[in-house]
C-alpha cells in the first residue's frame, strides 16, 4: 500500500532529522532485525511513497523508545513506526496475533481475551476494597497482573505491602480495563482514545489522589498520555520506596528464599542463608522512558540481607527485553536471536542469583529466557515485591 | 511670541513592513488635515538617504519648525531623524516619532484596524509635537581606563590592545594565573604550533606592559556608573561574582602597580578590594567544558578508556598514550558530545571540535603508527583558514572518518564497544576500541547569571552572553560601554576569539579617545517656586541625581545624573518637577488626542 509520506513527515516533524544515525545506532532490534529507522525517516523525506506492506520489520519495534532518547533533534523517530503501523491496521494488513490482542481489549478490556468477570479473581481471596467506594491510592493493576498466573504473585504481594503500611487503596475491581499503552503503540489509534475516554472517566470517578499502577508500561501512559486533572501517577516502585522511606513499610528479615540457587563458584552461598546477591534490570518504560532509575534500587537496598550488583549496561543503557510495543503477541521477524537470552546471559555474569524486575513482561520474556539458556540452576528472574513480600511476610 | 507650529509628517513603508498592514496613503491624507500640519508625505523607507532628504528640504523649503516621523520603534532610527531634523536647521527635539511597525503593522493583521490605529497614534504624535520644546545635547567627560574581565586569549588581547592605545587596564582573572583555558591545550589547529609558544609571550607581555594591571584570584563584587565614567569594585580573594571579602572590616587600598602575579612570583592572596573608575569594560570570561557525565550512555566516569578531549591532550602533550586497560591499537573519536544535542539543552555547534579532533586524530597516527584511528561524525565542519586542508591531511595520513554518531558504548573484556550506525553503510554496527575520545562541546560558564546580573547583560537562548545585534553589533551590548569578547559570547575558535577581542577593544576604545560621552538630554527639572522641599524625590531616584538644596530647602537636579526615566515627576506631590520632553502638558494632548 503506497502511502503518501509528506503529510505524516509533517505531522510527526520529521524535517528535523539530521540523519545522524543515533537512533537506528541505540535501537536494540536494529542489530538482529533489517528494521531502520533512520533509514525510514530518510524515505519520509525524500520519497513521494511508502509503500508501508513492504516492511514488516515494522512490527520487530518493541517501543522501547530509546531513538526517542538518544534523538539530538528531539524528532520522535518511535513515532513513525506507530504512525506507519496506524496505516497497516486501518487497511487490515497486520499480524493475526496483533488482530486478536487488540480485538480482546476492545470487547474484554484486555489483551488475552480472558473474561472481562475474571479480572479480580487474582486477589484470590484477599480482601481488597473496591475504589469505587472511595480510595486515596487508586491501585491500577493491569492487564497481564490481573490474568497471567505467573504474574499475579506480585498485585498479590502489591496489596499486602499496601496494607501493611496502613495505606488507604482500593482497585477497580472487574471494571479495570486495559490502559492502552500498547494499544497506541500498536498504531490502534482511535481503540486506545476509546480507552482513555472510559478509562479517564472512571478513575476521575473514584476521587483519589494517588494512581499507582503495577506495570511500567500503564504508568507511562497514564502518565504521559491520559491528562488526570491533578492525579499523582507513580509506577508502585516510586510508592514501596516512599513508605519504606517513611517508615511505614518495614522488613523483618531477610527474604526467606524457597530455593536458593546460586553456587559457591560464583559468590553465591549454596544456598541456605547469608547474603542475596541481586541484579536488577531497568524496564524501559520505567527506566529509560520515565527515568526511574534510583528507586526500585532503595528497595531492594532496604531488603535485608540484599546485596546489589549491577550488570554493565544498567540505567540509560539496560538492554530491551523485547516485551513492548505489542511484542508480547507477535515474534517479529528473527525468530533466532532474542534480546532477553543477552540479558539473562548478562545478569548471570555479575553473579547474582537473582534476576530482579518490576515490570510485568520483562518477567515473563527474562524467565522464559532463563529457562531456554539453561541458566536456571543459578538465576531466578523475581519482581522486586516478591522479594518484599518474602521479607515482610511474617504470619502466613 | 513664539512662532505657530508647522509641522511635516513622514510616513514610513517600511518596505512592506507597514505599508501591507497599514493603508499608508490614508494616513497621510488623514495627517495632512490635523492641525498645525502643513505637508504630510508617504515614501518606501524613510530612514534611507532621500527619506531623510525629505524631511531635511521641507524644513528648508517650507519653513517646517517640527517634524512626526511615523515608523519604527524610537529605539530603532530615533537618533537617525533627529539627525536629519538637526541637518534641516532646527533643534532635534522638534521631532516626535509614532511607532506604526511594532505597536501596530506587526501586530495587527486587520489592515482597516490597523489602519485606523496609525492614524490615531500619528494625530497623537502631531499632538505632543506642536507642544515640543527645543533642548541642547549634552556631553559628559570620561574615565580613561577600562576594566578586561577574563584573562584567557581574548582578554589579555583586548587588554593589550587598549593598552597600547595608551590608557590603563586593570585585568580581573578569578584564577592564580593567566591564560585561561587554552593553557590546558598542548598544540592548535591547523598549524600544531605548540601552545606554549603562543601563549607564553603573550602572558609575557601582559604581565610587563606599564599599562596593565593584573588582579589574580580576584572578582568583580559591584559595577555602578554608565559608559565613561563605571565604578568597578574588584574583591582580590574573592570567589564569585558580587560577592566580595567579608564582613571583615577590610577597607580598600592604594592600588599597586600589579596585584599578584602569574608564573610563580607569590600571589598576593590576601583578601582586598580595588575600587576602579573606568570608562568601558570588555567582558572575556569564556566557557566551561561540557561535562559528559551527562550523556551516561556513552559510559565516562565508568570506563577508564573512555575520556575527554580535554584529558587527551595532556595525554598527547606527554606522548602517552599508556595505562589504558588494553595496549592501544583503535582509537576511536566521538564528535558532537554535548553540542548540537536538545538531550542536554545545547542545540548549538560548539565549532572547534571537528578541527581539535583532526589534529588530534593526526597526533594520534604519529605517535602510533600502528593504530587504527576512527573519527565518528554527523557532519565535519572545517570552516577555519587552512582548516579543510588540515581535515584533508588528517585523511591522508589514514585518519578513518565514519558517518554516524555513536549511541552507545558498553565494556566487552578490556576494551569498549561503540553502538552506531554507519549510516553511510545504512546498518548498524558495533566497533570496538582500546580508547574513546569524547569531543566535549563548550557551554555557557555557570557563573554566567551571577556576572549577567551584575552587569545586567542579557543572555541569548543558548545561554551565553546577548550581543546587541548578530551581524552588526557582535562585540556590544546592550549595555552601553560593555563589550564582549571570546566564548562568554559564543562558541569559537582561538583566530575568531582574538578578532573578536580586538573589536572589543577597539569599540572599547572610542569613549576613551573621544574623551566625552553623550547624556540624556530629556532630563528632569525643579521649578523651585513650587517645590516644597519634601524630598519624595531623592528618595525614589535610583540614580542620586535630586538632592535638597541646604540653602533654600529646594530641590535640585544634577543634570548629570538624571537618566530622565521620570520617577521623580510622577513622585512630586506638588507638580513641581517637570520631565522635559515629556511634559505633563505634552502628554494630556497625546492622550486627548487618542480618545478625543
Amino acid at each position: 500500500m503506497a502511502l503518501k509520506t509528506e503529510p505524516m513527515a509533517e505531522e510527526l516533524e520529521l524535517f528535523g532529522c539530521i540523519q545522524c544515525g543515533k537512533c537506528t545506532g541505540g535501537c536494540p532490534v536494529a542489530r538482529k532485525t533489517v528494521l531502520n529507522i533512520r533509514s525510514l525517516i530518510y524515505q519520509m523525506l525524500v520519497e513521494p511513497e511508502m509503500d508501508v506492506s513492504a516492511h514488516p520489520e515494522l512490527w520487530d519495534c518493541t517501543s522501547c523508545f530509546t531513538c526517542v532518547e538518544r534523538c539530538p533533534k528531539d524528532v520522535r523517530p518511535a513515532e513513525l513506526i506507530i504512525g506507519l503501523r496506524g496505516q497497516l491496521v486501518e487497511s487490515g494488513r497486520i499480524p493475526e496475533t496483533i488482530g486478536a490482542a487488540l480485538m480482546g481489549i476492545f470487547r474484554q478490556g484486555n489483551p488475552s481475551g480472558m473474561a472481562r468477570e475474571d479480572r479480580a479473581a487474582w486477589v484470590n481471596g484477599t480482601a481488597v476494597k473496591a475504589a469505587q467506594k472511595g480510595c486515596e491510592t487508586l491501585y491500577f493493576v493491569g492487564c497481564i497482573p490481573s490474568y497471567d498466573p505467573r504474574v499475579q504473585v506480585v498485585p498479590r504481594a502489591l496489596v499486602k505491602a499496601f496494607a501493611a503500611a496502613g495505606l488507604d487503596f482500593g482497585t477497580l475491581g472487574t471494571e479495570e480495563s486495559c490502559c492502552g499503552n500498547e494499544v497506541r503503540r500498536m498504531g490502534e489509534a482511535g481503540l486506545f482514545e476509546m480507552l482513555v475516554e472510559e478509562n479517564s472517566e472512571l478513575i476521575r470517578g473514584v476521587g483519589a489522589s494517588r494512581l499507582v499502577t503495577t506495570s511500567p508500561h500503564c504508568f507511562n501512559t497514564f502518565k504521559n498520555e491520559y491528562s488526570l486533572d491533578g492525579i499523582e501517577v507513580l509506577h508502585y516502585t516510586q510508592l514501596i520506596a516512599e513508605l519504606i522511606e517513611q517508615g511505614r513499610l518495614k522488613f523483618s528479615h531477610p527474604p526467606n528464599l524457597p530455593e536458593r540457587p546460586s553456587p559457591p563458584e560464583l559468590g553465591g552461598t549454596g544456598g541456605g542463608r547469608g547474603k542475596i546477591i541481586v541484579t536488577y534490570h531497568d524496564p524501559c518504560f520505567l527506566g529509560k522512558q520515565n527515568h526511574i532509575f534510583d528507586e526500585p534500587r532503595a528497595i531492594l537496598k532496604a531488603i535485608p540481607g540484599v546485596k546489589l550488583v549491577e550488570m554493565d549496561r544498567n540505567r540509560e543503557r539496560s538492554l530491551c527485553c523485547e516485551g513492548g510495543g505489542g511484542r508480547m503477541w507477535t515474534e517479529g521477524t528473527n525468530l533466532e536471536e532474542r534480546l532477553a537470552f543477552q540479558r539473562v546471559h548478562e545478569a548471570a555474569e555479575t553473579g547474582a542469583e537473582i534476576l530482579a524486575v518490576a515490570c510485568p513482561f520483562c518477567l515473563l520474556t527474562l524467565e522464559d529466557a532463563v529457562k531456554v539458556q539453561g541458566l536456571d540452576d543459578r538465576l531466578q528472574v523475581m519482581d522486586i515485591m516478591e522479594l518484599v513480600e518474602m521479607a515482610i511476610d511474617d504470619d502466613e | 511670541m513664539e512662532p505657530q507650529p508647522r509641522i511635516g509628517v513622514y510616513i514610513c513603508h517600511c518596505g512592506t513592513n507597514i505599508a501591507a498592514t497599514v493603508d499608508v496613503e490614508q494616513v497621510a491624507e488623514f495627517a495632512s488635515h490635523l492641525p498645525h500640519v502643513v505637508v504630510a508625505r508617504h515614501y518606501m523607507y524613510m530612514c534611507s538617504d532621500p527619506g531623510q532628504a525629505l524631511i531635511t528640504q521641507d524644513i528648508k523649503e517650507q519653513g517646517l519648525n517640527r517634524v512626526v516621523v511615523a515608523s519604527c520603534s524610537p529605539t530603532m532610527h530615533e537618533p537617525t531623524f533627529r539627525g536629519a531634523t538637526r541637518e534641516g536647521g532646527i533643534n532635534p527635539y522638534f521631532m516626535q516619532m509614532a511607532n506604526i511597525r511594532e505597536q501596530c503593522s506587526w501586530v495587527h493583521t486587520d489592515r482597516e484596524g490597523a489602519t485606523e490605529k496609525a492614524k490615531s497614534l500619528v494625530a497623537s504624535a502631531v499632538a505632543k509635537a506642536a507642544l515640543l520644546e527645543p533642548l541642547e545635547d549634552r556631553e559628559v567627560g570620561v574615565t580613561l581606563g577600562a576594566v578586561v574581565i577574563g584573562g584567557g586569549v581574548a582578554g589579555m588581547v583586548a587588554a593589550l590592545d587598549v593598552a597600547d592605545a595608551g590608557f590603563p587596564v586593570y585585568l580581573v582573572e578569578k584564577s592564580d594565573h593567566l591564560g585561561g583555558r587554552v593553557a590546558d591545550l598542548n598544540r592548535v589547529f591547523p598549524t600544531l604550533e605548540l601552545v606554549a609558544d603562543l601563549l607564553e609571550p603573550l602572558i609575557e607581555r601582559v604581565q610587563t606592559h606599564p599599562n596593565v594591571t593584573v588582579f589574580l584570584n580576584a572578582h568583580v563584587v559591584e559595577v555602578e556608573g554608565y559608559v565613561g565614567n563605571f565604578e568597578v569594585t574588584v574583591g582580590v580573594g574573592s570567589r564569585e561574582y558580587g560577592v566580595g571579602n567579608g564582613e571583615d572590616g577590610l577597607g580598600q587600598r592604594p592600588l599597586p602597580n600589579r596585584v599578584g602575579n602569574g608564573g610563580g612570583e607569590t600571589s598576593n592572596l590576601e583578601p582586598e578590594t580595588h575600587q576602579l573608575s573606568v570608562g568601558s569594560i570588555i567582558v572575556a570570561t569564556g566557557y566551561d567544558v561540557f561535562d559528559p557525565h551527562r550523556k551516561p550512555e556513552l559510559g565516562y566516569g565508568q570506563y577508564p578508556n573512555v575520556i575527554t578531549s580535554l584529558e587527551m591532550e595532556r595525554r598527547l602533550a606527554a606522548g602517552d598514550l599508556t595505562g589504558f586497560p588494553k595496549p592501544v591499537r583503535s582509537v576511536a573519536f566521538i564528535q558532537c558530545v554535548g553540542s548540537r544535542d536538545a538531550q542536554v539543552g545545547n542545540l548549538y555547534c560548539s565549532r572547534v571540535c571537528c578541527m581539535y579532533t583532526a589534529k588530534q586524530a593526526r597526533l594520534v597516527r604519529e605517535l602510533l603508527p600502528e593504530a587504527r584511528v576512527t573519527v565518528f561524525f554527523i557532519d565535519v565542519r572545517t570552516f577555519g583558514k587552512g582548516a579543510e586542508e588540515f581535515y584533508d591531511e588528517a585523511r591522508a595520513k589514514e585518519v578513518r572518518y565514519r558517518r554516524g554518531n555513536v549511541s552507545e558504548i558498553y565494556r566487552r573484556d578490556g576494551r569498549v564497544v561503540l553502538v552506531a550506525e554507519d549510516t553511510l553503510l545504512g546498518r548498524p554496527i558495533e566497533f570496538e576500541a582500546d580508547l574513546v575520545v569524547l569531543a566535549v562541546g563548550m557551554e555557557p560558564r555557570s557563573d554566567t547569571a551571577a556576572l549577567s546580573r551584575l552587569l545586567k547583560l542579557p543572555r541569548s537562548a543558548d545561554g551565553f552572553f546577548m550581543e546587541c545585534h548578530p551581524k552588526l553589533r557582535p562585540v556590544d551590548t546592550v549595555v552601553d560601554g560593555v563589550f564582549l569578547a571570546g566564548c562568554c559570547q559564543g562558541p569559537k575558535d582561538i583566530p575568531d576569539t582574538v578578532a573578536q577581542a580586538k573589536a572589543a577593544a577597539s569599540s572599547a576604545l572610542i569613549p576613551l579617545i573621544r574623551g566625552t560621552v553623550p547624556v540624556e538630554s530629556a532630563t528632569a527639572v525643579v521649578e523651585p517656586e513650587l517645590c516644597a522641599g519634601c524630598g519624595m524625590c531623592v528618595d525614589v531616584c535610583p540614580y542620586g541625581a535630586p538632592a535638597l538644596d541646604p540653602l533654600w530647602g529646594v530641590s535640585r537636579i544634577n543634570a548629570v545624573l538624571c537618566k530622565g526615566c521620570g520617577a521623580c515627576a510622577v513622585a512630586c506631590p506638588s507638580k513641581a518637577i517637570r520631565m522635559q520632553h515629556f511634559t505633563a502638558e505634552q502628554i494630556l494632548a497625546q492622550v486627548d488626542a487618542l480618545v478625543g
